[in-house]
């Protein structure tokens, strides 16, 4: 098989966190996207053989989910939330709109590989809609031409700062985090932003608060 | 109504989310007052807060843990659902990325109490920040001698495991969560046997939100009293709400259950200059859109329910009358066809058929005739599906109906977007180019 | 369930456990966990149902079946909620809310299903046409378009899947997955995009083609059957399958004397619901090299055509001019009927006791232990029995390949919960593992030692009430074997059965087609059972032989003797003047080339075969007879159980074995009146068995190995000539070593092993696998593998091979 060398030793570390080793495939398939840029039949063959599994079985598995890519996905795997309440705040807008500028529609890549992209569902960040994803990392509140911006800024080389995360790696960067290997940026990106501390600033400007328990 | 923000309370110190962060707010004293404690013990103040569960079905949390047989033997375990995938909810993501040790420090309570060795943490795939996050503070928790073998010397072991999941809203059903936890497609299971009796690996399980295990500790540290004195009778506690759509001051608003919609919006600022409130849903878009009418409901399980809608995730979504209804209901169809599992016919076969109604509608294509048959299509879907997805899908259209059928008349001769200009309804709609 | 009956009045009283529930009204008490769906069965309700199957854990995923259940404000899924004591259940016969529901998912599942019945091979006998005739609209309500898919995909090269008509009932994966044990398909996608898809693996399973059977719409077709005919103009015939010892009940369907398919029968005893692919597919045989007349050799030499007086004169004259010398051969696929009549014309007619049906390896130690243990005592150890064993050891018995319905038997047994499979065996196989099996390795000859441990190990649940040990045929290869296994029995209190791979072999066994042994298990050698028997063929018990006759091999020996005195310049009369034979594969006999040297130098041979073989070939009359679907008859499977068949090609004018044996004996002047059969089995005494002592260990010396292996279910058997899909899904032939045999050989993996004896050779691809060192293992008669003909003698189980690098002998 022509995965990476370790390859089968990262899976077994994967496979080692479980109970019952079945367990691990999410995680796998994550850590084949990060070896090889999407699902790739070796890879299928070789999380199915380290379990146990038939080819059949895991495939049924792979194609479940939708972030099992079917082929290699762009070094930067853009995400439109078109859901209906970012789609109507601006969501559908952004998306027509990159779909154009990077020439590309659902789930095609960009012919020098650079990009691919995905209209995406809900993404559990609707109070900073409308919202975006570079390789899963946030992009909040985006605007038509903030949107571009990003694209052209990865274009150009330059590093794009989610606006909840760290810097935007690449798609098989953040695979390998998403597979559970600490990549140590659980820090980046700082505390709270404002509009998860809309409530908390709000309650202090009108002096609310939590009434205190009464010990003793 | 005031706010009150306990979960959220120190989330403007920076460094919220570490160890260092949360342990300057009582952190983890919860953990020893609880280890000092039999697990019954724990139960039962839990039961005694009720506290019901915030993932969206309000089930009582204490009741749930105590389904869990005790002394049979078996390997127990915890699983927590953060998955959240639900359009409109977005509370669970900003907990974990804010205060991950409160999830920590709820799992190693909840795990003592249900007498589970091994705990997963089931987050969705999409959201690795908040996946490091969670994997660090487990990791500090393990360093710091919270988890692992002999808990603070109490003799308690317990292993967390964060687990990704690869994009798949259904995942977030419990029983479906489980099956792939363990590796399969998430599809949900039968029941009964219930996870409480034959969960993951058919071992007891109890399976909570996030939310839900982010409030132990401060039930354990603060008393039953302190948090029954937040919320109503059947509905005690705070709640996360998370207010997006068309408001002014989008995001996390803690408050106590039984804060109006209308006091939930002030706090966010209101509707937009010069905008009404056309329609919002309370939790998700699972649940029956309201109307402006609706704005003076309390907020909890029983009065939202009479008003005839549901709670929900407790993140309300709010919509100005820039929205097309037709555009939002073929838009949430689309979502639960795209995500409905597959295994039921109902589910599987009606989202199809409802999206390719639907999007008629919103060419302005749709057919007098197609109204009735789309009601009677939801309600073939309703009740009849194998899970709650069904059920969801089946809610929006008939929901919207009641409020706005005269938009899904005009379906039949305009198109969505021309009878309600998209770039209004943006919020950089005066930005936009 | 407890069924306990009040012997006073006949009349069953209700069982402890049950539960009372009441279907549209009507009462009925079932076992407590029992399904709403089956209660209502059980009163002749029917709800409508696509995914559920009683053999199948419940999925309620299709939603057609549901129905009213009072107290509950929503419809429930019949098929998985259990019967409470009280509970009232409302079908659509009496519920509007259940009516509505079925009417709905009836329409759900239409929108996107073609509307191609008239080419659909479901089509007349298809529940989803059937339900939409009877409940459906006439008209559909969508008028979107449907879901499409390239069409059709192999699921195997017998089975055909076209997506677009799948409802994602998911009988097939399910019983791939649960019965089988093959995931060979899945369910692949999510949604509406969800389908059933197949893996890379080249390897399929030996049951694929029950899917086909239990596919409740046309998705799944078998590619033989295929747009060949319609249900409606098929006739059904109830047989037995003559493929092996397991006894499944099939459903032969034919046309105008032509078989179109078989299926698997009802048969809860036995098969269940399912049958093997070789089972289902392999009937083309009856069409392939069939003998059209009787022919006798002329004074040239040849074979050439004769009429059936001439040829049963000649066959006749040359059996009486070796009275007293007449071996009789049959093989082991002979019907029940047939092996007696050849068990009665050898002792009543030919007065010989030289008959022998083991046409395959076996030895005086199995003579002994089958006549001890196993010949005419009826019904033993039952597949019911298996399912519920606490334990069950398979001793040189590989179920998968020699009998798959044990296989699945054992499987749902193991899935219980319940059951512990032990085997000792040379390597953990594939069925072994899907068994999760425990080996106790053996290498071959090593089986007695290796029983004999059991035999005083605590652990295996062998000493449990109920467990069972199964043994199969290849036992026989083993000095001491068999006598290994009676003792373990013995010590540990388990019961024992033998499973013999061909149909016809029990049967045989029970007709007395052994030396020294007479119908129903009689000892030749006791007075009270020869004139048991003789009362029985209405023949004077002194006209029986009394001593005991010769089995194969010493026939074999004792004729190659007379040759090799001839060639030294001894003349003696032939101890073998004529052999009548029957049924005999020579591939099947430890010395193909030996016996057929043996037939050319018997003065006389008569053949009675279904088609033109090696043996034929060299016989002086050859008589042709009915293959198993041109005649009706019977089969005892390997319990002791026996299952008929009718005839399903009628009219060809073929006879019976027992028929040309009746004309035979007649021509000789004897009539065949009365009957065969005694009604009872021998209640004599039985001896004990003759304790044989194992031998010690072979050594293989360097670039050496012990040769073991057995046949595979899909290999190259005569009976599954002519169906190339079937043969497309034999497992590839493969050599199994030991990863360090493969080391001393310098192996490389993925690298071919070439394994010599006698004076053949076979190569094959090399696999690794849990043996002993120095032994290897080849499927015994595989396409690339015809182990009896490369290797001659030099090829028995357990004999010393050489094995070198692939293709440097
Ligand atoms: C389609 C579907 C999606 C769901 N998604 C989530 C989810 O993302 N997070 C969650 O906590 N509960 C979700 N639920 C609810 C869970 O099934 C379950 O009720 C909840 O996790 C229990 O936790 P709680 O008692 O703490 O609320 C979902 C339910 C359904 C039917
Ligand atoms: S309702 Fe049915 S198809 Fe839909 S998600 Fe649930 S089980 Fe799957
Ligand atoms: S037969 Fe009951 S749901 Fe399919």
């Amino acid at each position: 098989m022509a995965l990476p060398d370790g390859t089968r030793e990262r899976l077994s570390e994967i496979v080692a966190r479980y109970p019952q080793p079945r367990s691990a495939l999410l995680p796998m398939l994550h850590l084949v996207q990060a070896e090889e840029g999407y699902v790739t039949p070796d890879g299928l063959a070789l999380c199915a053989e380290m379990l146990g599994l038939s080819t059949a079985e895991a495939a049924a598995v792979s194609s479940f989910y939708t972030m099992y890519q079917r082929r290699p996905a762009g070094e930067f795997h853009i995400g439109v939330c078109i859901n209906p309440l970012c789609g109507i705040l601006g969501g559908d807008a952004i998306w027509a709109a990159l779909s154009e500028h990077l020439g590309i529609g659902h789930d095609e890549v960009t012919p020098d590989g650079k990009f691919s992209l995905e209209r995406i569902e809900c993404q559990a960040a609707c109070t900073h809609a409308p919202v975006m994803t570079a390789n899963w990392e946030y992009l909040d509140q985006m605007t038509v031409e903030s949107a571009k911006g990003v694209v052209d800024k990865i274009r150009a080389g330059e590093p794009v700062q989610s606006t909840r995360g760290p810097v935007v790696r690449s798609f098989r960067d953040t695979e390998r985090t998403v597979a559970g290997f600490d990549d140590g940026l659980a820090d980046e990106g700082g505390g709270a932003d404002a509009l998860m501390l809309a409530g908390l600033n709000r309650a202090k400007e009108l002096g609310q608060a939590a009434p205190e328990p009464k010990r003793g | 109504m005031a706010l009150t923000p306990v979960i959220t309370a120190h989330w403007d110190e920076p460094d919220s989310h570490t160890m260092a962060g949360y342990k300057r707010h009582a952190g983890y004293t919860g953990l020893s007052a609880a280890l000092a404690k039999t697990p019954d013990e724990v139960i039962g103040i839990v039961k005694d807060s009720g506290l019901r569960g915030r993932g969206g079905a309000g089930f009582p949390t204490g009741l749930k843990w105590s389904f869990v047989p005790q002394g049979d033997g078996k390997p127990h375990y915890l699983v927590v659902n953060a998955d959240e995938s639900e359009p409109g909810a977005c509370k669970d993501i900003p907990i974990m990325l804010a205060n991950p040790h409160a999830l920590v420090e709820g799992v190693l309570i909840t795990a003592y109490a249900i007498r589970a060795s091994h705990a997963f943490i089931y987050i969705r795939g999409e959201v690795p920040h908040a996946i490091r996050r969670v994997m660090a503070a487990v990791r500090d928790a393990y360093a710091a001698g919270y988890a692992g073998k002999n808990v603070l010397g109490s003799g308690f072991d317990i292993e967390i495991v964060v687990h990704s999941g690869a994009g798949a809203y259904i995942c977030g059903e419990e029983t479906a969560l489980l099956d792939s936890l363990e590796g399969l497609r998430g599809q949900p299971r039968l029941k009964p046997p219930f996870p409480a009796t034959a969960g993951l690996y058919a071992a007891p399980t109890v399976i909570n939100n996030v939310e839900t295990i982010c409030n132990i500790p401060t039930i354990i540290n603060n008393g039953v009293d302190w948090f029954r004195s937040f919320g109503t009778e059947k509905s005690p506690g705070f709640k996360v709400f998370a207010v997006s759509g068309h408001v002014n001051r989008p995001g996390i608003y803690e408050a106590p259950l039984g804060i109006t919609m209308r006091e939930l919006l002030e706090h966010a600022g209101g509707v937009r200059e010069g905008r009404e409130v056309k329609f919002w849903l309370p939790g998700g878009s699972s649940v029956p859109m309201l109307t402006a009418e609706h704005l003076d409901t309390p907020l909890t399980y029983e009065d939202i329910a009479a008003a005839g809608s549901m709670l929900g995730t407790g993140t309300p979504m709010v919509f100005d009358e820039t929205t097309s209804v037709v555009r939002a209901v073929t838009g949430w169809l689309e979502f639960y066809k795209h995500e409905s599992c597959g295994k039921c016919t109902p589910c599987r076969e009606g989202t199809y058929w409802i999206v390719d109604v639907l999007k008629r509608f919103r060419a302005g294509k749709g057919t007098p005739e197609d109204l009735p048959k789309l009601e009677e299509i939801c309600a073939q879907i309703f009740g009849r599906s194998f899970c709650a997805l069904g059920d969801a899908a089946a809610t929006p259209f008939p929901a919207a109906m009641k409020y706005f059928a005269s938009e899904f008349a005009d379906g039949t001769r305009a198109a969505a977007n021309d009878l309600f200009d998209p770039v209004a309804a943006t919020i950089f709609s005066g930005v936009a180019s | 369930m407890t069924v306990t009956t009040n012997s006073d009045t006949n009349v069953p009283a209700v069982p402890a456990d049950s539960v009372t529930v009441t279907v549209d009204g009507r009462a009925v008490s079932v076992p407590k966990g029992s399904l709403v769906i089956r209660a209502a069965e059980v009163l002749g309700i029917e709800i409508p149902r696509f995914c559920d199957h009683p053999l199948l854990e419940p999925v309620a995923a299709c939603r057609m079946c549901l129905v009213e259940i009072a107290g509950q404000p929503k419809p429930q899924p019949a098929c998985a909620v259990t019967v409470t004591d009280g509970m009232a259940v409302l079908t659509q016969a009496g519920s509007a809310m259940a009516e509505a529901a079925q009417r709905g998912v009836l329409e759900f599942l239409l929108i996107n299903h073609p509307l191609d019945c008239p080419v659909c091979d479901k089509g007349g006998e298809c529940p989803l046409q059937n339900q939409s005739l009877s409940h459906g609209r006439g008209e559909s309500r969508f008028d979107g378009v449907k879901r499409t898919f390239e069409k059709p995909i192999s699921v195997s090269a017998q089975v055909l899947l076209d997506r677009e008509r799948c409802v994602s009932c998911a009988r097939c994966t399910r019983f791939a997955d649960e019965i089988a044990g093959d995931p060979f398909i899945s369910l692949q996608e999510r949604g509406a995009k969800q389908q059933v898809g197949i893996g890379d693996e080249s390897s399929g399973s030996y049951f694929s083609g029950n899917v086909i059977q239990i596919c409740p719409v046309g998705a799944l077709t078998s590619a033989r059957y295929r747009f060949r005919t319609r249900p409606f103009d098929l006739v059904s015939v109830t047989t037995t399958c003559e493929h092996c010892a397991a006894g499944c009940e099939l459903r032969t369907d034919y046309r105008r004397g032509t078989i179109m398919r078989r299926q698997a029968g009802d048969a809860p005893a036995v098969n269940e619901e399912w049958n093997c692919d070789k089972g289902r597919f392999a009937f083309t045989y009856v069409n392939q090299g069939r003998l059209s007349g009787p022919l006798v050799r002329d004074a040239a030499g040849d074979l050439v055509a004769a009429s059936w007086p001439e040829a049963i004169a000649i066959a006749a004259a040359g059996l009486a001019s070796a009275a007293g010398r007449v071996g009789v051969l049959t093989g082991g696929r002979l019907s029940d009927d047939d092996a007696l009549t050849y068990s009665r014309f050898a002792r009543a007619v030919l007065k010989t006791d030289d008959v022998d049906f083991r046409a395959r390896t076996a030895s005086a130690e199995e003579a002994d232990f089958l006549a001890v243990h196993v010949a005419g005592t009826g019904l033993g150890v039952t597949y019911a029995d298996l399912e519920s064993a606490p334990a069950v050891l398979l001793v040189d018995f590989e179920p998968e390949d020699e009998s798959p319905i044990v296989y699945l038997r054992l499987r749902k047994a193991v899935r219980t919960g319940r059951t512990r499979i032990l085997a000792v065996a040379p390597f953990t196989s594939d069925g072994l593992a899907k068994l999760s099996g425990t080996l106790f390795r053996a290498a071959p000859g090593e089986q007695p030692a290796v029983l004999d441990r059991l035999a005083s190990d605590e652990s295996t649940g062998l000493r449990q009430s109920g467990a069972v040990i199964l043994v199969g045929e290849r036992l026989a290869g083993v000095v001491g074997g068999l006598t290994a296994v009676a003792r373990l029995a013995t010590a540990t209190g388990a019961r024992l059965a033998w499973v013999p791979r061909r149909a016809g072999e029990r049967g045989a066994l029970d007709a007395g087609l052994l030396p020294g042994l007479l119908p129903g298990g009689r000892p030749l050698t006791d007075a009270t059972a020869r004139a048991e028997i003789a009362a029985v063929w209405a023949i004077n018990a002194a006209d029986l032989p009394t001593t005991v006759g010769r089995d194969l091999g010493a026939q074999v020996a004792a004729v190659h003797q007379h040759q090799a005195d001839l060639s030294d310049g001894i003349e003696t009369e032939a101890p073998i003047g004529a052999w009548l034979i029957a049924g005999v594969g020579p591939e099947d006999l430890p010395d193909p080339t030996a016996f057929l040297a043996a037939v050319a130098a018997v003065p006389f041979v008569v053949s009675l075969e279904t088609r033109h073989t090696e043996i034929t070939a060299l016989a002086d009359v050859v008589l042709p007879v009915a293959a198993i679907p041109e005649r009706a008859g019977s089969f005892t499977n390997w319990e002791g159980r026996v299952g008929s068949f009718s005839t399903v090609l009628s009219g060809t004018g073929a006879l019976t074995d027992a028929r040309v044996l009746t004309v035979l004996a007649e021509e000789l002047g004897t009539r065949l009146g009365g009957s065969n059969e005694p009604d009872a089995d021998w209640a004599g005494a039985r001896r004990a068995m003759e304790s044989v002592t194992a031998n010690a260990a072979t050594q293989p010396g360097k670039g050496q190995a012990l040769l073991t292996g057995w046949r595979q279910l899909i290999d190259a058997g005569t009976l599954q000539e002519g169906e190339p899909f079937l043969a497309a899904t034999a497992r590839p032939a493969v050599a199994r070593i030991s990863a360090a045999t493969a080391t001393n050989l310098g192996l490389a993996a993925g690298s071919e092993v070439t394994v010599s004896a006698g004076n053949g050779q076979i190569t094959l691809p090399w696999v690794p696998a849990d043996l002993p060192d120095a032994v290897v293992w080849l499927p015994l008669n595989s396409a690339d593998s015809a182990v009896r003909s490369a290797f001659g003698a030099a090829g028995t189980a357990g004999a010393i091979v050489g094995l070198s690098s692939g293709g440097a002998a």
